[in-house]
């Protein structure tokens, strides 16, 4: 059974102090499959996938990935893996190519083999034109770029990516979501985590999403959505001063807490079904309350994390 | 990247795994690259032991030993384990940067011989000394030195010195290991060396000292060492100099090797 499992963790547990980073996380990912960490900063992604890179010893709990003990077995687990940090880990002084091919030499490549696949890969990554220029004068998404061939020297069983495009611009995390399919199709298992809730519902077949070191949903996008419920309620407020009370009157209606848009007009809400919309967006006509807009549709991964934590993202963020 | 040349990159069959020997030797490399790429280091190496060896010879040269010329002879030895002992603290800073940057955590991830990026800091501490002990001996030999036991002396002399930042190098990588800012390694590095290489016999005659620091200066390993590159180089160095001088590099590596290891692969 666990043989069909790239990674399967039991009850992992790591604490810092008094912080319990990781709080008791079960995950079970089948081969082949694009899997994605969802959480704020600061829940526990990081050190979750530390833990089953075997850079860090669980404090209680269980894993294995590709059929080896991460506590027992690291080095099998480290031939089987490769993992590219949150933070590019590159020799910043050397050239690009010279950081391939001191990990091709660390693999066993030799010689001439050693500068040939790095070449390919530079070559694979769009790297070619930078390959002799020193990595420090490298662009944010040109660093993501070879900090990611760097972890593909020879083709790991998995592939953990840490927020592979946080601070990146929209074009180049278009182009790092183009690698990481190209991989994908290729049969790497990828185990990636991101704060983008956007980016774990372009890209991952399941979804894990966890909040202070403890996993609080699991399934594929559609199932995460479908757990929150359908039907959600979208309305812009003409009246900005009117706002809390506008969120007053659907609490009341729906049942439901209702999420602020952060430019504030815009609420959202779990509504149920369409009748149960209707009624309360009358009943914020009857208030006179005007309503500029609304529609009722399926919650984006935004509204999901809401629901399923009653926090906002962003506050969380803020608190850090 | 593209289906296609995902394929390809992905195809390649893995070599064999290769030899801790062959790691190291690769981490040796990337420490050569280093000289070459970042040339300023090079400055630093050059340039503070051709001031401290024309400032102490011709400054205080006549006033400690009657005239700069006799002053040099004692003093040229002294000065290279002054030199080699402070080049230590670079693999240390380097060493703390790669930890704070993350560049390790990949070492750390690669099914290699643990202690290979270490050797690769070592050969870069090796280079090191050599380049500023030539620099040394060079400006000394200009200036009027000469090495009374020749050639044979000189170079046992700079393995002593080699043995020695070896020593040295262990308590730097380690301070490394512990402190993640750079300037915290340097800082910390010199408050423990400062006083080893100052109470000592590199630049005076302990004759002058007070007994309490005396019977410290008599032990401190700097002046052991001192003994015997001097003996070495001047001639008259007894086995039991070079005895007694290889004791502390001994005791350091025996003791911070595996502490080393016992820290970076703590997880
Ligand atoms: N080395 C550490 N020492 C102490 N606390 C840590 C350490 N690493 C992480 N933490 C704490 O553990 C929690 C989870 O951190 P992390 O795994 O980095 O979260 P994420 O990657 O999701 O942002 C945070 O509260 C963080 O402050
Ligand atoms: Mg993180």
């Amino acid at each position: 059974m666990s043989d069909q499992l790239a990674i399967a963790a039991r009850g992992l547990i790591k604490r810092f102090g008094e912080v319990s980073a990781v709080d008791g996380i079960d995950l079970d990912v089948p081969r082949g499959m694009i899997f994605a960490i969802l959480g704020p900063n600061g829940a526990g992604k990081t050190t979750l996938m530390r833990m089953l890179a075997t850079l860090s010893r669980p404090d209680g709990g269980s894993a294995t990935v590709m059929g080896h003990d991460v506590i027992s077995a690291p080095a099998s687990v480290r031939a089987a893996i490769a993992m590219t940090g949150q933070f590019a880990s590159l020799d910043e002084d050397l050239t690009g190519r010279d950081n391939l091919v001191l990990l091709a030499r660390l693999w066993g490549f030799r010689g001439h083999g050693a500068k040939k696949r790095a070449d390919d890969l530079l070559a694979a990554f769009e790297l070619t034109d930078a390959a002799t220029r020193q990595v420090k004068d490298y662009s944010g998404g040109m660093r993501r770029r070879l900090d990611i061939a760097a972890s593909l020297v020879v083709t790991p069983g998995v592939l953990f990516l840490d927020e592979p495009t946080t601070g990146l611009d929209p074009s180049a995390r278009q182009s790092v979501w183009k690698m990481i399919r190209g991989l994908a199709n290729a049969g790497v298992t990828i185990l990636l985590t991101t704060q983008y809730l956007e980016e774990a519902d372009q890209l991952a077949a399941r979804i894990a999403v966890i909040d202070r070191g403890k996993k609080i949903a699991e399934g594929t996008s559609r199932e995460l959505k479908a757990q929150v419920g359908s039907g959600f309620l979208h309305v812009h407020i003409a009246d900005q001063g009117r706002i809390d009370d506008a969120a007053t009157v659907l609490e009341q209606h729906l049942g439901h807490s209702v999420r602020r848009s952060a430019e504030g007009g815009a609420l959202a809400v779990v509504a149920g079904s369409s009748a149960a919309a209707a009624k309360a967006v009358a009943a914020l006509t009857a208030q006179g309350i005007e309503v500029s807009d609304f529609a009722l549709g399926s919650p984006s991964l935004d509204e999901v994390f809401f629901s399923l934590t009653g926090r906002e993202r962003a506050e969380e963020e803020q608190k850090q | 990247m593209n289906d296609a040349s995902s394929a390809v990159l992905l195809g390649v069959a893995r070599p064999a795994k290769p030899s801790g020997f062959s790691n190291a030797l690769v981490f040796g490399w990337r420490a050569a690259l280093k000289f070459r790429y970042v040339p300023e280091q090079m400055f630093d190496l050059v340039m503070t032991p051709i001031m401290f060896t024309l400032l102490f010879t011709f400054v205080f040269g006549g006033a400690l030993a009657g005239s700069p010329a006799q002053y040099l002879q004692v003093f040229i030895p002294g000065i290279l384990v002054q030199t080699v002992s402070f080049n230590a603290v670079y693999s240390g800073m380097g060493l703390s940067a790669d930890l704070s940057k993350g560049l390790f955590d990949r070492f750390r991830s690669l099914p290699i011989w643990p202690l290979s990026p270490f050797a690769g800091l070592m050969v870069g501490d090796v280079l090191r000394h050599l380049i500023a002990g030539a620099i040394i001996l060079s400006i000394g030999l200009a200036l009027g030195y000469r090495p009374g036991a020749g050639l044979f002396g000189v170079v046992a002399a700079f393995l002593m010195l080699l043995a020695m930042g070896f020593g040295m190098g262990w308590i730097f990588i380690v301070l490394g290991l512990l402190i993640r800012t750079p300037m915290t390694v340097m800082t910390a590095g010199f408050a423990f060396l400062f006083p080893l290489v100052f109470a000592s016999n590199i630049m005076v005659d302990p004759a002058t000292m007070p007994d309490w620091l005396r019977a410290f200066v008599n032990v401190n390993p700097v002046t052991l060492m001192t003994t015997a590159v001097r003996g070495l180089m001047n001639g008259g160095a007894t086995s039991a100099d070079v005895l007694m001088a290889l004791i502390a590099p001994a005791l350091l590596t025996a003791v911070m090797a595996p502490l080393t290891l016992w820290l970076y692969l703590r997880r």
